[in-house]
């Protein structure tokens, strides 16, 4: 390993997060610290994972998509992000992509995703 | 002013920070960096510190490159630099220097060899705007256009920003912050793109444009543990930090 992978890996376990196994199609809810001048509170974000990049590496990070008001809303979250409190899986989505950007151009009943119901945990398979 | 330091580009990262923050860093790392050589006024008129980074075959170090480390009884380096310093604050030949040197959340300027890019046009190189997309303009979309006035003075001025070889020269960027030090492994992490490509060859100096922070090594920040065998290499660091302090 080099060093610059073995920085990443140190890093990654002195943060010691626990993030779930989720993945593109995952309809996900980001609990975000933000921070209002001196007060900080944790805000919720839920969506669709359309994205998830550079795997789990210390670089990694997700997309998530909502239509927030009529209008579609993206962010971009960094995996590690010591501003994230917790990411939980809402529902497991059965998608055949890795990166579901088609769905920018879709709304409405196109722009649904199937729930997989047979969804095991990395665990068990 | 006291030594820079000799580093090794390993490569970019990121951290995240407690309060939220994620910083680009680059990791630089010192590798064997010893004190080679002094110069002094006497023998050189002027004060400097030659120090040597690496490992080098000896096999492949020249004859009297050999010989001049095995004066200063080091190891055979892969890369020499100058720094100067002031009198007071010249370091022991064969003194190790340690990531220590800086303390996180001081400035430094980093030096290095860019990355070649090669010839290129005037657009790349000097952010020349280029011609029109249309209105007559033909194949020379991307040329630098005029390069003068008329018959007089009817030729082109010494100077002029033109296409040509880019990239390969030495590069400094000033005031970069240092974001942490890991003094076992020998690292400095620097906020920011430091020149040369990864591998490359950097020094790092004491930001020029900036005050010297407090708690700053003065001669240098010098492995003890390595220089116990050599007992005034040791007590170096220990007696200089009054006279050092004052001067700055």
């Amino acid at each position: 390993m080099d060093l610059i992978a073995e920085l990443a890996a140190e890093q990654i376990a002195a943060l010691g997060k626990q993030i779930p196994d989720f993945k593109a199609g995952d309809t996900i809810r980001v609990g975000y610290k933000v921070t209002e001048g001196t007060r900080s509170r944790v805000q919720n974000y839920e969506g669709v994972c359309i994205s998830r990049r550079n795997g789990a590496g210390i670089d990694a990070s997700f997309t998530v998509r909502k239509i927030s008001f009529g209008e579609g809303v993206e962010r971009i979250f960094p995996l590690h992000s010591t501003n994230i409190e917790s990411i939980d899986v809402v529902r497991r989505g059965k998608v055949r992509r890795a990166k579901l950007y088609y769905l920018r151009a879709r709304r409405g009943k196109s722009a649904r995703i199937a729930e997989n119901s047979g969804y095991k945990p990395k665990s068990e398979q | 002013m006291r030594s820079g330091v000799i580093a090794k580009k390993v490569g970019m990262t990121r951290l995240f920070m407690e309060d939220g923050r994620q910083v680009p860093v680059t990791v630089l790392q010192l590798d064997n960096l010893q004190v080679v050589d002094q110069r002094t006024v006497e023998r050189d008129g002027y004060t400097a510190v030659q120090l040597g980074a690496g490992l080098a075959k000896a096999k492949r170090t020249s004859q009297p490159m050999r010989g001049h480390f095995a004066k200063a009884s080091v190891a055979p380096k892969r890369k020499l630099a100058e720094f100067r310093v002031d009198p007071e604050n010249l370091i022991e030949v064969g003194a190790e220097i340690s990531a220590e040197h800086y303390v996180a959340g001081q400035k430094v300027d980093v030096s290095g060899t860019s990355i070649g890019k090669g010839f290129q046009g005037a657009m790349k190189r000097h952010n020349f705007g280029g011609l029109r997309a249309s209105h007559g303009v033909s194949i020379s979309h991307r040329s630098h256009g005029s390069t003068g006035q008329c018959q007089d003075p009817g030729r082109v001025f010494k100077g002029k920003k033109m296409a040509g070889h880019m990239g390969a020269a030495r590069v400094t960027t000033q005031n970069l912050e240092v974001v942490r030090i890991d003094a076992t492994r020998g690292l400095i992490m620097v906020k920011g793109a430091v020149p040369g490509s990864k591998g490359g060859w950097v020094t790092v100096k004491d930001a020029v444009k900036k005050k010297l922070p407090e708690g700053v090594p003065f001669p240098a920040a010098i492995k003890t543990a390595l220089a116990v065998a050599d007992a005034p290499v040791a007590e170096a660091p220990v007696e200089a930090p009054a006279e050092g302090g004052a001067e700055e």
